[in-house]
């Protein structure tokens, strides 16, 4: 294996196991403050006790989400050392700015929220939830925007050592690419919030018991996942994919597999992009809804891989052509289920409607996946580039570092996140178990015990 | 200038981490010989619970600010530091883990499987941490283009083609080590009360003996392992202000935790710590990180140095958002200000 290879590899896995953390920690602050809100304003118990059961589920998923957020920002230096050399003016930025603004307020109010119960107002401690929902919505922001200037470079000069610097610190936060994949992203990380909310509702009612906090975790979940799930695929989803089209029109071709440019082009539902032949295998197909999609009209010519360079081409075909179908497949279901459970729920069936109960309970993991699919989409869309048309892939990585030393530690790192990965399951399903409810043997305690 | 000015700012980030973080790592250490049954040691957990998170955002935001400002700094030193790295990342992940999770688990075999990995975690990372600072003041084998690479450890010698670990970041890795329990020692000393207070209080006077004598070892290590440490300091005499700084602060940690006002001792032990650590980058000052091949391979602070555009960008919001995040710490560290209660009912 090649140490480029082995480099691109240990980042893929430690963001892609990351990432199942922050989307959770960003969909679950939103709808804390929602129960939160309630619970203020209604002064009813039973939603503050359910925002601390989310509270104690959000604080286990907040440290994964730190602990294993840590390494991101150290392997921009570890494995990828030229790429940070010549790009850290720009792009240490964002990140210095996202512990700066984020980081220290996500974990300052984190704090309070979960310790300082009795120990501040309850407005001041509904204040603390949002501030925690502003922090890691802040933080979502500045990565997208670092990976924003890898996919889309803008505001930048070069230096005659040939290091990147900044020109306008308002033109870099407010990167178009940045905003449409920003509202994208986060859009996503409520579906899945939304998605494990309604899971755990789902799941009491299937087991007859808790039906009290069980309908809140059904209302509150069915009614943001249903707008969640809608918006991203309009407006956002369907505005990000114009953008790419337009900017990125390669990785349009890879993920639509469309190997020859068309007019008319059709959308592949389903198949197997076969690189040998230039074709796809066993396709499903509905005619000329690419070219609408993307250009508004059935007319409009959209570009093939043919009209690039082989040199130009995303490296990973079939894989960003896959990653692509799941996440816009799911996509799909999101709605279609949502939409069933929010018209139940209007009219007032949802909580005997066992078997739209059970297929909630089991599509909690769904969101995870197209989550991980849509950021694979993203970065496999963008190779062979590690800066879009600026730098390689190949030539961003830390060629000190051997393949044998980057393998080293990513066996490492493979095996502390499955251990990892087993104690979250663990401690999640103690939480769900024991329930919302205050334990009988003590007074009601407040904070994450 | 700007290069003068981040210099100190990104010394700054670093000195925030080992002041704050610093006693985190050494309840760490000290809650694995200190506490006498279950209820101590949930006070003592529960006196670093609320704040270790936020004090761990210094590493992360000092380590950005390292990022953009000195770009070359940071390519260089973390990919040639690659494997001890990697490990403190390991030891971060277990040591956060460890210490959030066991209250979630009831059960006294996790517990103390958790308590132990927190422990070892932390004192590792101690370790770690003496002997990176270490490393970069003896050097590293910097070749013309900026990069290295070091393995773990080769002869255990300094010289041209050192290890991580020689005999002299060993030092620098005990010294840490010891400064941090003292430094957690005292903050135990603040944060609880009754007979776990009074034996933490008797903890620092050893701890402070064995660190009196690391420290002055370290020091004449230093002055052999690269002597022109001294260069900046007798091009400035005043600048002998540090290193009395660090015997003053030393000696008020003893004289206050004596007379049993801790939250003075635990002051005058982060001074020492920002004494120890602005000793040390003014020993290095311009040089960012001294090459073992030759001067001629130094990264230097103009080497290293972002664009002026990006450096005076940075200065304009890193300044906003320090204020705004001393801020949210000082309102924190107030809300959680006095004891813990003995049964730790911060949780």
């Amino acid at each position: 294996m090649t140490a480029e290879l082995i480099h691109r590899l240990h980042f893929a896995f430690t963001i892609t196991f990351h990432y199942l953390f922050p989307q959770l920690t960003m969909g679950l602050g939103l709808l804390i403050v929602v129960l939160k809100s309630v619970a203020l304003k209604t002064g009813d118990e039973t939603w503050d006790r359910a925002a601390r059961f989310w509270g104690r589920i959000f604080a286990i998923n907040f440290v994964f989400g730190v602990v294993t957020g840590i390494p991101m920002e150290f392997e921009f230096g570890t494995n990828w050392a030229r790429f940070s050399r010549i790009s850290g003016g720009v792009i240490g930025q964002p990140l210095a700015m996202e512990g700066v603004f984020s980081f220290f307020l996500e974990s300052a109010f984190l704090g309070l929220f979960l310790y300082g119960e009795n120990r501040i107002s309850r407005v001041m401690h509904w204040f603390s939830a949002v501030m925690v929902f502003l922090g890691s919505w802040i933080s979502g922001f500045f990565i997208i925007v670092t990976d924003a200037w890898m996919q889309h470079p803008v505001a930048y000069d070069r230096l005659p050592d040939g290091q990147f610097e900044v020109l306008s610190f308002w033109q870099l936060l407010l990167n178009p690419w940045g905003l449409l994949q920003y509202v994208h992203n986060m859009t996503g990380a409520v579906v899945t919030g939304s998605f494990v909310m309604a899971a755990v509702g789902a799941f009491y009612l299937l087991e007859g018991q808790r039906k009290e906090y069980a309908r809140i975790f059904l209302k509150v979940g069915v009614i943001t996942g249903a707008i969640a799930s809608f918006a991203i695929i309009f407006p956002t989803g369907d505005l990000a994919g114009k953008y790419v089209a337009r900017n990125q029109p390669a990785a349009m071709a890879a993920m639509e597999g469309l190997f020859k440019s068309e007019i008319g082009a059709p959308m592949v539902l389903m198949g197997q992009p076969n690189e040998e032949t230039g074709e796809i295998d066993n396709p499903i197909v509905v005619n000329d809804v690419l070219s609408f999609l993307i250009y508004g009209t059935t007319k409009a010519e959209v570009k093939g891989l043919d009209q690039f360079p082989q040199d130009q081409r995303p490296t990973a075909l079939p894989l960003l052509f896959y990653a692509y179908h799941i996440m816009a497949g799911l996509g799909t279901w999101f709605v279609l289920l949502m939409a069933v459970a929010a018209l139940l729920l209007w009219r007032g069936r949802l909580y005997t409607a066992r078997w739209v109960q059970w297929a909630l309970l089991l599509s909690f993991p769904l969101p995870y996946i197209a989550n991980t699919a849509g950021w694979m989409t993203a970065e496999l869309g963008r190779q062979p580039w590690l800066i879009y048309g600026l730098m390689r892939t190949s030539e961003g990585y830390s060629n000190t570092v051997s393949a044998s030393n980057g393998l080293f530690t990513l066996i490492g790192f493979m095996g502390l996140y499955t251990l990892l990965g087993l104690l979250f399951t663990v401690l999640i399903y103690r939480e769900i178990s024991n329930g919302p409810e205050p334990k009988p043997h003590a007074a009601e305690t407040v904070a994450a015990d | 200038m700007m290069g003068f000015l981040w210099f100190w700012l990104v010394a700054v980030m670093i000195v925030g981490y080992v002041v704050l973080d610093g006693f985190d790592l050494g309840v760490g250490v000290l809650h694995l010989f200190l506490v006498r049954n279950e209820a101590e040691r949930k006070a003592t957990l529960a006196s670093i619970g609320p704040v270790w998170d936020g004090n761990e955002v210094w590493l992360l935001a000092g380590g950005g600010t390292l990022y953009f400002a000195f770009p070359l700094l940071y390519a260089s030193a973390f990919s040639g530091f690659y494997l001890p790295l990697m490990i403190v990342l390991w030891l971060l992940i277990l040591r956060g883990v460890s210490l959030e999770i066991r209250n979630h688990l009831e059960v006294g075999v996790w517990q103390s499987l958790l308590d132990g990995v927190f422990g070892l975690a932390s004192a590792l990372l101690a370790i770690f941490y003496g002997a990176a600072l270490a490393n970069v003041l003896r050097g590293v084998p910097l070749q013309a283009d900026g990069y290295f690479f070091l393995p773990l450890w080769t002869t255990w010698q300094p010289g041209v083609s050192p290890g991580i670990l020689d005999w002299y970041t060993v030092i620098g890795g005990l010294v840490a080590l010891v400064a941090l329990t003292m430094h957690g020692a005292l903050w135990v000393t603040i944060k609880t009360s009754g007979e776990l207070e009074q034996r933490a209080r008797g903890i620092v006077t050893p701890l402070w003996a064995f660190l009196v004598l690391l420290t002055l070892l370290s020091l004449a290590a230093t002055i052999i392992v690269r002597p022109a440490s001294l260069d900046n300091y007798f091009h400035y005499p005043v600048t002998f202000v540090v290193p009395a700084g660090v015997v003053a602060s030393l000696a008020a940690v003893w004289i206050w935790n004596r007379n049993a006002q801790p939250l003075k001792a635990f002051l005058a032990s982060s001074l020492y710590l920002f004494f120890m650590l602005a000793g040390a980058c003014w020993g290095l000052y311009p040089t960012l990180m001294p090459a073992t091949t030759g001067a001629a391979n130094d990264i230097t602070l103009s080497r290293a140095l972002s664009g002026p555009h990006t450096l005076a960008v940075g200065i304009a919001w890193w300044t906003f958002g320090m204020a705004l995040a001393v801020g949210y710490i000082v309102f924190v560290y107030s809300r959680f200000r006095g004891k813990v209660d003995a049964h730790g009912a911060a949780h």
